[in-house]
């Protein structure tokens, strides 16, 4: 169970991250960000903090679950349906500036729910996105933004992003598949 | 709001929903659950997810309604499902076909969902032997009505934040009413303290064994009650002279402003509709700020879109990962 990201190197590649988001988006007006559901959430809050901690401003900060988008949801006959919680985006998407947060970037087909969901709620200028670890193995033409690690993997392995909020500690590992 | 929950389920074991009875209190709180996210659904610009593309449901009422109806039929199209309606009276059931050969008709058809409501209590358990799709119990009979009692706890929740540990009301027709019985059977197993109470020809036999405080007094029923729940006095079954007048009925029974005052002053008065005004319950207590009697319909289409979602992946098979 390889350590690769532990605490301090997650919190030195959250602030490149932000630094990378003011630069490119010429500061923050008009930015808001949307953690994906679970870990891409307090991502997405540790982010703003550090944007605000940069420019002075307030980053609005919203959090998405896209069960109801999963292209995986009815395909199969039979089987519990997965757990479906709550969405919470407190201000308007329209024109402004989408910054989509997770933790791990993987065949990019969560990305593609969270772009269907977010169009339902407006039009935004622009969506990025914002991602932790980028592991490869794409199955769709989506590439993020702004990476805090490429982490190459072979199928056979697991990453998993463990975050303070959540799981107790800051760390990011590779696990054997069982 | 996620209080209550200590070994959370995350799927109901059943393909149906029946009844309460059926229901663990873990699956209750799944279902409640994902009822809050399912109302942010409708404070959507576009309040439509694609979670049940591809789906068919029916619903299937041989009795009238336009709440049930309405809120099922909405829920279905927030979550993309195809549905459709048949009402008794245009199908071939006034043409003198049985419940199960509508029921295997339809079926033939490849239905994911059957939603029913029959006037005969025990109809939807009769269908979910027969038919393959699952089946929601809209309302059978004097038997069950779940979602209702699912979106009155859910509007409990929602205004107190819990349920256990409160004292609930319930007043009016008691004797036939399917809202009672699975209000009382979900309330007791979230925990709650319930008191039913009515004129003493509306009272069932064995609501105590269900965990119910049984009174004729409304001042010991309504005594520090954190909700009052009224049940609609069902005119169309009142053959039997169970009091002498409807006027008698709302002097002795009727919900007032006085009466409600016996309750927590911030008591919220709850109606599964439709309302008899005058009846069992005095318009000014209906139209008041504490009523959440409107609440409750809007709550109703989301639990029944956390229903038809949970139920829609099917019975217990193997997990997907």
């Amino acid at each position: 169970m390889p350590l690769v990201i532990d605490a301090d190197h997650m919190s030195r590649a959250l602030t490149r991250m932000a630094h990378e988001i003011v630069e490119r988006n010429h500061g923050t007006e008009q930015l808001a960000l949307v953690g994906i559901r679970t870990r891409g959430v307090p991502l997405a809050r540790r982010l703003a903090k550090l944007l605000a901690d940069i420019t002075g401003d307030e980053v609005p900060t919203g959090a998405l679950d896209i069960t109801l988008y999963r292209d995986d949801l009815m395909r199969h006959t039979v089987g519990p349906q997965p757990v479906v919680r709550s969405t919470d985006i407190g201000f308007s998407i329209d024109d402004r500036r989408i910054l989509l947060v997770d933790d791990v970037l993987f065949t990019g087909r969560t990305i593609r729910a969270a772009l269907d969901a977010l169009v339902d709620f407006g039009r935004p200028k622009a969506i990025q996105l914002a991602v932790m670890v980028d592991r490869g193995h794409r199955e769709l033409p989506i590439k993020a933004d702004f990476v805090g690690k490429n982490l190459p993997t072979s199928l056979a392995e697991s990453v998993a992003v463990r975050l303070a909020e959540i799981d107790g500690r800051d760390e990011v590992v590779i696990e054997k598949e069982a | 709001m996620h209080g209550e929950s200590d070994a959370p389920a995350t799927r109901l074991r059943g393909k149906d929903l029946l009844g309460i009875a059926e229901l663990s209190r873990e699956e209750i709180l799944l279902i409640l659950d994902t009822a809050v996210a399912m109302k942010e659904v409708g404070t959507r610009p576009i309040k439509k997810v694609p979670a049940l593309r591809g789906k068919t449901v029916i619903n299937l009422f041989f009795e009238p309604s336009t709440r049930t109806r309405t809120s099922f039929e909405i829920a279905e199209k927030r979550l993309s499902a195809d549905s459709l309606n048949i009402a008794a009276t245009t199908s071939s059931v006034v043409k003198g076909e049985t419940l199960a050969d509508t029921a295997m008709n339809l079926e033939a058809m490849a239905p994911d969902l059957l939603v029913m409501r029959h006037s005969s209590s025990g109809s939807c358990h009769f269908l979910s032997r027969i038919c393959r799709a699952g089946i929601i119990n809209a309302g059978d009979g004097m038997h069950e009505h779940p979602t209702q009692a699912l979106l009155d706890a859910f509007t409990i929740r929602e205004h107190k934040g819990r349920i256990e540990g409160l004292k609930i009301a319930i007043l009016g027709d008691l004797l036939h009413s399917r809202v009672l019985r699975s209000n009382v059977l979900l309330l007791a197993k979230l925990g709650a303290e319930v008191w039913i109470c009515g004129p003493p020809t509306l009272i069932p036999i064995g609501f105590e064994r269900l965990g119910a405080h049984v009174t004729s007094s409304i001042a010991r029923a309504l005594d520090g009650a954190d909700a009052i729940m009224m049940l609609r006095i069902q005119l169309e079954r009142m053959q039997g002279g169970f009091f002498p007048s409807l006027r008698e009925y709302f002097t002795v029974f009727g919900m007032t402003p006085e009466r409600v005052r016996l309750a927590r002053p911030d008591v919220i008065i709850m109606h599964p509709g439709p309302m008899n005004r005058g009846v069992e319950i005095a318009s000014e207590v209906a139209d008041a700020p504490n009523s959440v009697i409107l609440d409750q319909v809007a709550n109703g289409v989301a639990v029944r879109m956390a229903v038809l979602y949970l139920l829609a992946g099917g019975a217990e098979h193997d997990a997907i990962a």
